[in-house]
């Protein structure tokens, strides 16, 4: 394993390495873990925060827990709130910040505020040819050049090993609130998080779960807003049914982690998809499925093996394989196919960042 | 500015090339004759002309594919046009060039309420987004200040930000899938109806790239619900300093304004004279506006307030009524006017972290005072996104070029401060040259390898973004 103590370091790594040089953060998101062949561990702390200015910068090796701890200790966070997969990756390493941006994690409040790609406005990297480069910066408006910010947040080790992240924070606000229907069905809960989204009333979180018969619904801000709000949202809703506050303080987080397929049997894939289309895509699949991002997310679980791609054929979106073994990943792909001329400027930017070939099966 | 010499070969085959691409798109969209190309020889970065070869007005992504065909085939620089209303010369023509404008192409092609999406054709203005759907109580998010007349393309290519950009982010925020024609007139689909790419983020690339990566056609653009109502509230202080201060202790209180704006003292008299907005005549001016149910207001304003009056303002008006918020927005809105009626001017748009709001006002005032010429400052300050007015007399010899050397003076500042050289404008012919301030060779030559894989032969939108002699041997390696 290389273990890279400075960007220097790493650039002349790079310089003199012959590949294949898997990248790695903690190893808690990869596709497949134990694969890691280069580690960001030695490149850690934050660098720059400015609670003022809404702005953190921080080494990509810096674990999650130490960002949290730093942003909650000044009563802001990261808008996108981003997932830990650990536990439904059956992963004991100690996630990073890299790995977050590497894989654009992004959990349930991105579908109004943004996914990683969105919060992220500064990275430094190293390419496959051991250039450094630096592309954003440090504010939040920067239409300087090309955005590289984007091209590497969640391109997964393919093109280069991040360096230096930054991002937009944001002030947490004072309370959130859940409201909850129940017994919905799944067309008549994507309309109703559909309606609720197009309100003015700031809905943060919609999701569904079949299985518990839910429709959740999230609200934040301060106290007496969100309670009048909550109250709003409720009566305009009210064809739907009753909807009844939600006291679960760990809800949002376990949706978020994925953690209600902790130690399932089958694979996992996440489907991002309209959410119009999202009720006709969740009759096609084989197994237990939840929706999030009101219903423009679906985590579904499958029997082992199988091509849920091949079940949703047209699909206007795609299918990511979260948790499979190797040999199924391999086969499959981990990613959904894209369409040729897609391909043919992926394979291109791939093979301009990194000639070489060192990041190999990045994935 | 320096251009490219035009490609010899390319201007004497005109003749040709009129006749290939009148079989494409007709006669009606294709403007060859001299006097008229005068129309299409700059955009609003008008103190830099030059007419193209031709310019084509294509109706359909099929009519752009072909025209980008016939034009690759035959080696031809094309130059893509939204509205015209680049600040940075990002649609100022080559004398080889074919200008693809897209100013027929404003079809709303479908509206999803349910999605929260609109997906249109890239001609249509940006104002005018809204306007198909807001009968329906939604709006499209990005608001430049020449929303009434930029179109969606333009937008797109330049990554526009606006004065709400604070609470609801810039264009790539908002921006759900395009349809991209290439040089060689390959048709790519990026994103689309759903969220996030499959794999690398070939959208959030393709945003912002000034033209340079491919034409968009077509693009599939967030909507969100309209807020029930909003309210400003005018701070005036007597210090830059202190006013930056409560912009800043305003964001860590958590409240999240949709706009911060700041006025500092030679604009605020100069847009109060103008507008009779009855401004007070104070240091620096912060306009706060939030968003929300009359409730949510009140308290946000209430909180706002109390974090002022602690920086002890000389002034602090809250807006009872719709007509003291128009009053209160009246000299901001009009700021440009203002300016425009009093000298002419070069608006930069360089970004900075908010902390170094009063270091680099000071500094911008230092550098004005040495080159002999006034500067007022208007800017999104929640963002750090600052518009200096640098204010000369074109009619007189050499003012121009002195304030040209002012402004790249204070984007060196900007960008020496942590910031950037332009936060919503964008690079442009205007600050293709200043890009080593900003950015090392290696980190240019990553931007340049971009380019390479979207448009080898180094034929779309020339001469913008990058510095010429940074991409003089790309462009010689294509040319042979």
């Amino acid at each position: 394993m290389i273990e890279p103590r400075s960007e220097d370091e790493l650039a002349a790594m790079l310089r003199a390495g012959d590949g294949p040089l898997v990248p790695r953060g903690g190893d808690t998101r990869a596709a497949v873990a134990g694969r890691a062949r280069l580690s960001t561990a030695g490149l850690t702390g934050i660098t720059l925060y400015e609670p003022g200015a809404l702005t953190l910068v921080a080494r990509a090796g810096t674990p999650m827990a130490e960002i949290d701890r730093a942003l909650a200790d000044e009563g802001q966070r990261l808008a996108f709130e981003p997932p830990s997969m650990a536990a439904v990756l059956g992963r004991d390493g100690v996630s990073t910040i890299g790995g977050v941006v590497a894989t654009n994690a992004s959990g349930p409040r991105r579908m109004v505020a943004g996914a990683c790609r969105d919060s992220l406005i500064g990275v430094r990297l190293v390419d496959g040819t051991g250039m450094i480069v630096s592309n954003g910066g440090r504010v939040m408006k920067n239409v300087t050049g090309y955005d590289l910010v984007k091209l590497m947040a969640g391109s997964r080790g393919m093109l280069g090993v991040l360096t230096e992240v930054s991002f937009k924070t944001l002030p947490c606000p004072e309370t959130a609130l859940t409201l909850r229907a129940s017994g919905l069905s799944p067309e008549r809960a994507v309309a109703a998080m559909s309606a609720a989204l197009g309100t003015p009333f700031e809905v943060t979180g919609a999701a569904h779960d079949p299985a518990l018969g839910a429709t959740w619904l999230r609200l934040e801000g301060f106290e007496a807003s969100v309670a009048a709000r909550a109250d709003r949202l409720a009566a305009a809703l009210s064809g739907w049914g009753a909807w009844d506050r939600d006291a679960d303080a760990e809800l949002w987080p376990r949706l978020r982690d994925a953690a209600d397929f902790v130690g399932g049997a089958g694979d996992l894939w996440r489907i991002s998809v309209r959410p119009s289309r999202a009720a006709g895509v969740a009759a096609r699949l084989p197994g237990r499925w939840r929706m999030d991002w009101g219903g423009g997310l679906i985590w579904a679980e499958t029997p082992r093996g199988h091509d849920l791609r091949a079940d949703l054929p047209g699909l206007e979106g795609h299918a990511t394989l979260v948790r499979a073994s190797p040999a199924t990943h391999d086969r499959l792909g981990t990613l959904h196919p894209e369409p040729a001329p897609v391909g043919a400027l992926t394979a291109g930017l791939k093979s301009r960042f990194d000639p070489r070939g060192l990041f190999r099966a990045a994935a | 500015m320096e251009m490219p010499d035009p490609d010899a070969r390319v201007i004497s085959a005109k003749a040709d090339i009129v006749r290939r691409l009148s079989a494409v798109v007709g006669k009606d969209a294709l403007i060859h004759a001299p006097e008229e190309l005068r129309a299409y020889e700059c955009d609003a970065l008008t103190a830099y002309r030059c007419p193209p070869l031709a310019v084509v007005l294509p109706s359909t992504t099929e009519e752009v594919s072909a025209v980008m065909a016939i034009c690759h085939a035959a080696r031809v620089p094309v130059v893509p046009r939204g509205a015209g209303t680049s600040l940075a010369g990002g649609s100022l023509p080559t004398a080889d060039s074919v200008v693809i404008g897209v100013a027929r192409m404003t079809e709303v092609l479908e509206t999803s309420h349910d999605d929260r999406l609109i997906r249109v054709q890239t001609g249509r203005t940006n104002l005018s987004v809204t306007g198909a759907v807001e009968e329906d109580g939604f709006f499209y998010a990005p608001d430049p200040s020449s929303q009434l007349a930029c179109a969606i393309a333009g937008n797109i290519a330049m990554n526009s930000g606006g004065a709400h950009c604070l609470k609801y982010g810039v264009t790539t925020n908002n921006l759900l899938g395009v349809t991209l024609v290439q040089m060689d007139g390959t048709v790519v689909e990026l994103g689309g109806g759903h969220m996030d790419a499959a794999g690398l983020d070939l959208l959030g690339l393709v945003c912002g790239s000034e033209g340079q990566l491919g034409l968009v056609t077509e693009a599939t653009l967030r909507i969100l619900p309209k807020p029930e109502g909003a309210r400003p509230v005018l701070i005036g202080f007597d210090s830059l300093e202190v006013a930056g201060a409560c912009v800043a202790d305003i964001i860590r209180a958590g409240v999240l304004p949709v706009a911060i704006e700041f006025m500092d003292r030679p604009c605020i008299r100069a847009t109060d004279a103008f507008s009779g907005a009855g401004y007070p005549d104070c240091e620096a001016l912060l306009i706060v506006e939030v968003e929300g149910a009359e409730a949510e207001i009140d308290q946000q304003l209430e909180l706002i307030c109390a974090i002022a009056r602690r920086h002890d303002p000389v002034e602090l008006r809250q807006s009872g009524s719709p007509e003291e918020s128009a009053r209160i927005w009246l000299g901001r809105k009009s700021a440009f006017g203002a300016m425009g009626q009093m000298a002419d001017y070069i608006c930069l748009d360089g970004t900075i972290p908010v902390s170094e709001l009063p270091r680099v006002l000071r500094g911008t005032a230092e550098l004005a005072e040495s080159y002999g010429l006034k500067v007022a400052n208007v800017f999104h300050a929640g963002d750090g996104n600052m518009h200096p007015l640098i204010l000369y007399d074109a009619n007189r010899p050499g003012d121009l070029a002195k304030a040209e050397d002012l402004g790249a003076d204070i984007l060196r500042l900007c960008v020496e401060a942590g910031g950037c050289l332009t936060g919503e404008h964008g690079v442009g012919i205007e600050k293709r040259d200043l890009m080593t301030a900003q950015f090392t060779g290696d980190d240019l030559e990553a931007q340049m390898r971009v380019k390479d894989v979207f448009d080898p032969d180094w034929l779309l939108n020339p001469a913008k973004v990058f510095p010429l002699a940074a991409s003089a041997s790309r462009r010689a390696l294509a040319a042979e």
